[in-house]
């Protein structure tokens, strides 16, 4: 599902001399349907600069990402835009919301993008939320005024929505208490036995080792730690 | 798909200034493009130049139209262009006071458009003003008060139900959150976004506001001199930038 | 009074101003710009009506002068004694004695035949100056029909009032093409305007002409749930007893008394010595 070949990532600094920092060399790894994996790595080694080319987030210099047939490297923006609406999750781990919106339309709007009926879409919003404990009473209200473990399980449900065929999840456990981090890591394994292709960071040992398949250490793909 | 815009190498000089210089690009149905640059960076000439209100000194508009399939909109008569521009297209101001005739009411300001096509029923014109009113966050008891007694965000609100009404395809907006509060912004965005997305828009946005494009926009265009210098993915564009000046631009935000 | 061309106005200006007629004929609502002339009188007075009809006359017309209906008013007497004085034609006040009649604010209510002209005084040829002010964008609006905003205004009359509260200058759409000012006339003479006579507007100040030529199709604007209504004062003629005609509301002591009579002096007198 998720094909990454050869990857390569430099950042220019115009500003600072020109500089020309290489992040990311020689990636290669695959990602099969209903396969978890993990990037590891120390911090700074590159693994949220994977996930973010990944995303089509950071342009890659060289190599090639496929995920779901489509090269992410060369494809046109509105062929990513499709790819996120249709293929493509990422729960990253801070929330961005348009201001004022309510939380159970933060949740239901990759449903409504993909333009599935508002009462079928309002419908998982509301299961979803339920399974994260998050109160009702706080479903009509935006989630930008919630606590920090609030907003990450917001950010959860909305990830979750729509079942991608590929997911891409950057630290989903952290700042939960046990109970959430149970419920995220069964959805999850729901996820993967739906066929879901997984690209994960796990700082939490025990979810890495329950829900990852294989770890992929980045700094192989460092130049200079390597 | 066949695009809903597609611009090539347009270019429009001010005598030996340059307004914009060689831009290209397509829109396709459903996108929000944003445009972004300092002041005098020619994207509000771009704009104009889209939208004809401005006549470019080279190159081409290919619009596609409902009945006749992709037209360059430079190479059509002014009763079809203006025809357009009350049917399919649609131009929200930065000031409000340029996009709304301030002497009538706000029904009369949202019934133009239905008139200038062709709507003689007060009744219907009546109750597309209220619906739209609503839509837009207005009350209908405000319905026949002039826009000079709202405020500046209620006046924005109406300039787009406005424009919205004929149900266009395409929305040109300049600045569309310029002057306003900021909770106003928020408002005011988030009901675009809704609007956009329901209705199935076309937009595009021109601002300085890197934080509109961010929420509004799914694809950017970051210009200097006159000239694109930078274009992909909003996210992409804002998190990953290639160019010197847009590395610059970003950078230059301040954080809250 | 062999100092006088025939009809004041030198030959010159008389062809320049029948060539700008037949533009308004050939394209009826559309208002030709002309050459005005100064005339002996002050702008408001007639002076474009004065230059048409001088244009239209010939020695064999007979010519009817009418301010708001009547005959006898300062305005309307001085006008016929400038044509008697200056061409020597005949005059007279009844309406269908007349080859040529000029108006101000008024249509006679004796229907019009094929074999007269009529001349309005017109002050504000322009319909849309009111909401355009710039004579650019008017002028444009008309080359493209762009004629929502007319409606724009009746419809924030009907917002406002309940219903299109405009009484005169009513605007029409001539021939499905243009969009025209009727001059100041009430709005219950606009079913008049689809006449058997050639309808001319001369606006002098403004410097334009424009035309309706006989049998034109002459429709009122308005909205399909708020049809055109002509209205009249619920009254009939206090002096000759018309249930028809357009009425003028006479004040007749310092107590408010008031009393309702036509506005066209010559077909209320007519009505009057018939019936005595």
């Amino acid at each position: 599902m998720i094909h990454v070949e050869n990857l390569a990532k430099n950042f220019t600094l115009h500003n600072q001399g020109g500089a020309v920092i290489p992040v990311i060399a020689g990636a290669g790894f695959e990602v099969a349907p209903g396969e978890c994996v993990a990037l590891t790595g120390e911090s700074g080694a590159g693994k949220s600069t994977v996930m973010r080319i990944l995303y089509g987030n950071y342009l890659a210099q060289g190599g090639a990402v496929r995920i779901g047939g489509l090269d992410i490297t060369r494809a046109e923006p509105r062929e990513i835009l499709a790819l996120r609406r249709e293929t493509l999750g990422y729960v990253s781990q801070f929330l961005r919301v348009v201001p004022r919106v309510p939380t159970i339309e933060v949740v239901a709007e990759p449903l409504l993008a993909l333009g599935q009926r508002e009462d079928v879409a309002l419908a998982r919003a509301r299961d979803l939320l339920t399974r994260l404990r998050i109160p009702e009473r706080l479903w009509a209200l935006s989630p930008t005024t919630f606590s920090g473990g609030e907003q990450q399980r917001v950010n959860i449900a909305r990830g979750f929505a729509h079942r991608y065929p590929a997911l891409l999840l950057d630290e989903p456990t952290a700042s939960l208490d046990a109970t959430n981090r149970e419920t995220v890591l069964s959805l999850i394994e729901e996820a993967k036995a739906g066929g879901a292709a997984i690209v994960g960071i796990f700082h939490d040992l025990e979810a890495r080792a329950r829900v990852a398949d294989r770890e992929i250490d980045v700094a192989a793909f460092t130049p200079g730690l390597s | 798909m066949t695009p809903l815009l597609e611009v090539q190498a347009l270019t429009k000089g001010y005598g030996g200034r340059i307004g914009c210089s060689d831009v290209s690009f397509t829109l396709y149905p459903g996108e929000v493009l944003g445009i972004v640059g300092e002041s005098g960076s020619g994207k509000s000439t771009l704009l104009n130049c889209l939208a004809g209100h401005l006549a470019p000194d080279a190159g081409r508009v290919i619009f596609d139209t409902r009945a006749d399939g992709p037209r360059d909109v430079l190479a059509m008569s002014e009763p079809e262009r203006r025809m357009l521009g009350r049917t399919d297209w649609a131009f929200v101001h930065q000031n409000p006071r340029d996009g709304l005739r301030m002497r009538i009411s706000a029904g009369g300001n949202v019934g133009e458009r239905l008139m200038a096509v062709g709507a003689r029923h007060y009744g219907d014109i009546r109750a597309q003003a209220v619906d739209w009113l609503g839509r837009v966050e207005i009350s209908d008891s405000r319905i026949d008060d002039r826009p000079s007694a709202f405020s500046g965000g209620m006046q924005q609100r109406l300039q787009i139900a406005r424009n919205l009404v004929t149900g266009p395809r395409l929305v040109f907006m300049d600045e569309p959150t310029g002057g306003l509060d900021v909770s106003v912004q928020a408002r005011l965005l988030d009901l675009i976004r809704g609007l956009v997305r329901r209705m199935g828009l076309s937009a595009i946005v021109v601002t300085h506001d890197l934080a509109v494009v961010r929420l509004l926009a799914d694809r950017l265009m970051v210009m200097k001199d006159g000239r694109v210098i930078e274009t992909g993915l909003t996210d992409q564009v804002l998190d990953d930038p290639q160019a010197a000046y847009t590395q610059l631009l970003v950078s230059s935000v301040l954080q809250v | 009074m062999t100092e006088y061309n025939f009809a004041y106005l030198d030959e010159q200006t008389k062809r320049m101003i029948r060539r700008a007629i037949l533009k308004g004929v050939a394209v009826p609502g559309y208002q030709v710009p002309f050459a005005s002339r100064e005339m002996p009188m002050p702008y408001g007075w007639g002076t474009g009506g004065v230059q048409v009809s001088a244009a239209c006359l010939t020695p064999e017309d007979t010519l009817k002068v009418i301010d708001q209906g009547a005959d006898d008013t300062t305005n309307a007497v001085s006008i016929r004694k400038f044509f008697e004085k200056t061409a020597q034609i005949a005059v007279t006040e009844k309406t269908a004695e007349a080859t040529i009649i000029q108006t101000r604010h008024r249509i006679p209510e004796t229907l019009l035949t094929e074999d007269q002209i009529l001349v309005y005084q017109v002050p504000m040829p322009e319909p849309l100056r009111f909401l355009e002010p710039s004579e650019v964008e008017t002028r444009k609006m008309h080359a493209l029909q762009d004629y929502g905003l007319m409606h724009v205004k009746l419809y924030e009359d009907i917002a406002r009032h309940g219903e299109i509260a405009t009484a005169y200058s009513y605007p029409v759409m001539v021939e499905d093409r243009y969009v025209m000012s009727p001059s100041p006339i009430p709005k219950f003479d606009n079913p008049k305007l689809e006449s058997a006579a050639l309808q001319l507007f001369g606006a002098g100040r403004e410097q334009r002409i424009y035309a309706v030529p006989p049998h034109t199709r002459v429709v009122s604007l308005d909205f399909e749930d708020h049809p055109f209504d002509p209205s009249k004062a619920p009254h009939p003629c206090a002096l000759c007893g018309a249930e028809d005609t357009y009425l003028d509301e006479v004040i007749t002591d310092d107590a408010g008394t008031r009393m309702f009579v036509c506005s066209d002096t010559d077909y209320c007198g007519a009505r009057c010595e018939a019936a005595a």
